[in-house]
């Protein structure tokens, strides 16, 4: 078995659990360190390089770096990283002296945006300093898409919204806010030089069942529902509301449902509570709010009586699962279940749009009528059209919007500067020695177990009457401190000189999770996994492999639970260790690409 | 630099059959010197420990002064410990021993604490058979006072500060089995594949065992030209054997070929494997062990592995008929059984 090559920069990137995982890879450790330093508007802005929109994100996240976090691995619950990130948007001080300079003498290409969501403004956000002239085109009379129509104020304000927008709507954008537009056709035939497509998955999935015509005063579509709230057109809600659906919109839907009026609201699943979609705490959040979930309930009709909705059937079904693991919701036989209600919510999916683009543009579209885009660049089939956000390849997240909006900047750049967009620029990369003495580090490695701290919430009495109060209140400082001190600082990696190494073993000793073993070199990887002090049976993480040791062994290093304490350098006494401050940056539109 | 171990463990981590993982018998973060040969023993102590199921408080750690006597606070830390004057660490042992034999003694020293000051100690522990584990970790050096040469510095070495040792150095191996020692091994610190059963045969042997560690000074006795530093005794191990200790509670399936394993059975029915290696010599035979330590010397070799072993050891608590119950828990009435048992005991001398 070969060693392991650890100068490819994707080798300690991995390690980087949650920056890994995070579709933008926000450098996370940087700036949890510097939020605990209480450098909140460099943490902030180490964020807004990277993810646009920070303080949207340490509120809405989807937060796919917690369920990575290595914590989550050697203790029980993740480093808090998202609220982390709040924190440092609500402390940060004026941050308009660290944001680039717009050239007031643009570049002479033309960049249309359609759609004002978190991917397009990130194309905006990348494509403006470098001296693009951008029309940026939404139906809605605000910019921040999806972020403003479909996120309530209770979770997201107004205000935090606007901030972060608006830095980029300054960027000297052309802005046509409530046009929608009707023909792509019509931008091609303009002077633009590149076209972005980040209109998001504006459709709500309905629902034909008998009755819902009839009724159709009383049941509403989630995302549209929601729409009508954040812009003011909708007010008040019946007392008793049925929310169908078990996502993050449903949850939104019963959570604003109670703040218009609702007293009793049900969320009703046709699936086991368990596979809900909805993410864990927003749950948790409408539980906490005295919402009742139940589920294994498939909608079957909605009851009106003289043209009024009175309420819903609903099938009792439980989930079964064959030899494959395929789910099938069977029908238990149990009578079905009436639920009376004055309006029905139905959240159960959204859907991409596309009517307004002509199919005789080049640009292809795939069996479900969505376009083809090629994942690395985000080019369409039509060289001069770019995709992004939900639009490009279904819905996902506000995060993944934003990585897309980097990679389709990158694309747009390249290609109106006449390079091949294929050519991607690399990341930016460093590794060098935190040492600052024979046993001091540039970074706190003395770590505890700590438990997970809880964001406070403001009272419930406040909250479910005021529908623009903040229910999340964010850590206190204080909180916040001991809440980053909970991170093992992944990105001060374990690096090994196999030369230096004189196998005294004390590594080894040292190592509290028993990461480091000496061992004769193995035919392959999965023989060396079994034979570590604790087998390494978790395959999504790498084993580091040195170079062959003057007894002929190898140092086999388990980066699973590797706490980054820096004592195997501590007691290492030839420096054969050293921890090192790795740096990952993705690239970004306008950087050189080096091939 | 730290002071404190992380109290996080690998979440997988193996137990023993007493419900514990080796976290249980760490001991605090090590002060020493990194990349000290001590540290390593101390870990082959608690893996050898762990892997004996011996519960901690079972264990008496026994000490001395040096390095190598500071040891006793990384590892077991959840058990009794004595740490003596210097070099009385044996006596003290013995002592112990006598009023408590129910325990498990650990003794750890250093070549100085050994055999310089504590000479006179060790000697008489050996051949009194104390039933206890007596571990030398022998650097060659005094670390603690910036690396001068010790006793067991071989002629010749040459120190850190370039000067070539004239004194001959004692092989406490040799010694020990002269004064009728009943279990004497060799070992490098650098090798716990080897030195971990060593330890597990040590502690199970009825009697007083030795096994002398050669354990590098990083500091002040790791450089070229000396005969204690990890390179040199790399290249001049010879192992004796392949060894195997194989507990009581495991049952043995395996017939093994005699002429290349020896079995050693010990009182509690433990075995040792040893594959063998070298064809003159035989763990029973105390010649042929002392021609092999000296044609070592001779060749600049150094002997590792089980050197002699007694199987019929009658330890010290046997040998005197002393009483199985500690004695801090024997009653008042027992231990002061009235003037009548007195006088019918005077009268037998009358």
């Amino acid at each position: 078995m070969n060693s392991t090559n650890v100068k490819d920069p994707e080798y300690f990137h991995k390690v980087v659990d949650c920056q890994y995982a995070c579709p933008a890879h926000t450098p996370v450790p940087e700036y949890i360190r510097l939020i605990a330093q209480g450098e909140y508007t460099k943490a902030y802005m180490i964020n807004w390089e990277s993810n646009v929109f920070p303080g949207v994100l340490g509120r809405t996240c989807d937060r796919p770096c917690e369920p990575a976090c290595r914590r989550g691995r050697v203790e029980e619950e993740p480093v808090a990283i998202c609220r982390l990130k709040r924190v440092a948007a609500d402390n940060k001080d004026d941050i308009t002296p660290f944001l680039p300079e717009i050239p007031s003498i643009k570049n002479g290409k033309k960049v249309a945006l359609i759609g004002a969501g978190p991917a397009a403004l990130t194309v905006a956000r990348d494509l403006a300093p470098l001296g693009y002239h951008i029309d940026i085109y939404d139906d809605q009379s605000k910019g921040g898409g999806m972020m403003r129509s479909q996120i309530p104020s209770f979770r997201l304000p107004d205000e935090v919204l606007d901030f972060e927008v608006d830095i980029i709507l300054d960027m000297g954008l052309m802005t046509h806010f409530n046009h929608y537009v009707t023909s792509l056709k019509s931008l091609l035939n303009k002077d633009y030089d590149a076209i972005f497509v980040g209109t998001g998955a504006p459709k709500g999935k309905d629902l034909h069942l008998p009755g819902r015509d009839e009724a159709s005063a009383n049941i509403h579509v989630g995302i549209e529902w929601l729409a009508n709230v954040a812009f003011d057109h909708i007010h008040k809600i019946g007392k008793k509301v049925l929310v169908l659906g078990g996502g993050n919109t449903a949850m939104d839907c019963c959570r604003t449902s109670l703040r218009l009026g609702g007293e009793d609201v049900k969320v009703l699943v046709r699936s086991p509570f368990k596979s809900m979609k909805a993410s864990p705490w927003e749950i948790e959040d409408a539980m906490h709010e005295d919402i009742v979930i139940h589920e294994n309930h498939v909608p079957l009709r909605f009851e009106v009586e003289n043209g009024k909705l009175k309420g819903m059937y609903f099938q009792r079904v439980e989930a079964k699962y064959d030899a494959n693991g395929k789910r099938q919701l069977v029908p238990t036989g149990e009578p079905d279940v009436f639920f009376p209600a004055d309006d029905v919510i139905i959240a159960i999916g959204q859907e991409n749009k596309f009517e307004w683009i002509e199919k005789d543009l080049g640009i292809e579209f795939d069996q479900w009528d969505m376009p083809l885009i090629d994942e690395k660049t985000f080019a369409s089939t039509s060289p001069k059209v770019f995709f992004g956000g939900d639009a490009a390849l279904g819905p996902k997240n506000v995060i993944t919007a934003v990585a897309q909006g980097h990679q389709a900047a990158i694309s747009i750049d390249l290609y109106c500067q006449g390079q091949d967009i294929h050519d991607r620029p690399d990341p930016h990369t460093n590794l060098y020695s935190t040492k600052m003495g024979i046993h001091e580090w540039s970074y706190d490695n003395g770590i505890v177990i700590d438990e997970r701290y809880l964001v406070p919430q403001a009272d419930k009495s406040i909250t479910l009457n005021n529908i623009k109060k903040e229910v999340e209140l964010g850590f206190d400082i204080a909180t916040a401190f001991k809440e980053a001190q909970r991170c093992l600082n992944c990105d001060i990696q374990t690096v090994f000189t196999a030369p230096k190494c004189i196998e005294c073993d004390a590594c080894m000793d040292v190592c509290p999770t028993s990461c480091i073993n000496f061992l004769v070199p193995a035919e392959d990887e999965s023989e060396l996994r079994e034979q570590l002090r604790v087998p390494a049976i978790n395959d999504t993480q790498e084993l580091m492999v040195s170079e062959v040791l003057k007894t002929g062994r190898v140092m086999v290093k388990d980066e699973d639970v590797c706490l980054h304490c820096g004592l195997c350098a501590e007691r290492c006494p030839t420096a054969a260790w050293d921890m090192q401050h790795f740096i990952y940056n993705t690239a970004k539109a306008g950087q050189m690409v080096f091939s | 630099m730290s002071y404190l171990k992380p109290k996080f463990a690998h979440p997988r981590l193996p137990k023993n059959d007493l419900g514990y993982t080796k976290k249980e018998y760490e001991g605090v973060i090590s002060t020493l010197c990194a990349g000290c040969g001590h540290d390593s023993i101390s870990a082959s102590i608690v893996d050898a420990c762990f892997e004996l199921d011996i519960a901690p408080h079972r264990v008496a750690k026994m000490s001395g002064i040096g390095c190598s006597s500071k040891t006793p606070a990384y590892f077991l830390r959840n058990s009794h410990g004595f740490n003596s004057v210097h070099g009385r660490m044996p006596s003290v042992t013995t002592g112990a021993n006598l009023a408590n034999r129910s325990l498990i003694y650990i003794g750890v020293s250093g070549d100085g604490d050994t055999a310089s000051i504590g000479m006179g100690q060790f000697i008489h522990a050996v051949r009194r058979n104390v039933n206890m584990t007596y571990i030398v970790m022998n650097n060659g050096c005094y670390g603690l006072t910036k690396g001068q040469d010790s006793a067991t510095a071989d002629k010749g070495s040459i120190s850190k500060s370039g000067d070539a040792n004239s004194f001959e150095g004692i092989d406490l191996c040799a010694l020990a089995i002269e004064l009728g020692a009943t279990y004497v091994a060799q070992s490098f610190s650098g090798d716990k594949e080897q030195l971990v059963p060593l330890i597990k045969a040590a502690i199970t042997h009825n009697g007083f065992s030795l096994i002398n560690v050669i354990s590098p000074c990083v500091t002040f006795n790791n450089n070229p030209g000396s005969t204690k530093s990890y390179d040199y005794v790399r290249a001049h191990n010879e192992a004796l054997s392949k060894i195997d200790f194989v507990p009581v509670k495991e049952e043995i399936v395996t017939t093994y070929d005699h002429t290349s394993v020896n079995v050693l059975e010990m009182h509690d029915g433990s075995l040792i494997k040893l594959q063998k290696i070298s064809p003159e010599w035989d763990p029973n035979d105390k010649l042929s062990i002392v021609t092999a330590l000296h044609n070592a010397r001779a060749n600049h070799q150094i002997l590792t592995g089980l050197l002699y072993i007694d199987n019929d050891s009658v330890e010290l608590n046997d040998l005197i008929n002393t009483t199985e119950t500690p004695l801090n828990t024997l009653n008042y009435d027992v231990l002061c059984p009235g003037s009548e048992v007195l006088r019918e005991f005077v009268g037998r001398y009358a």
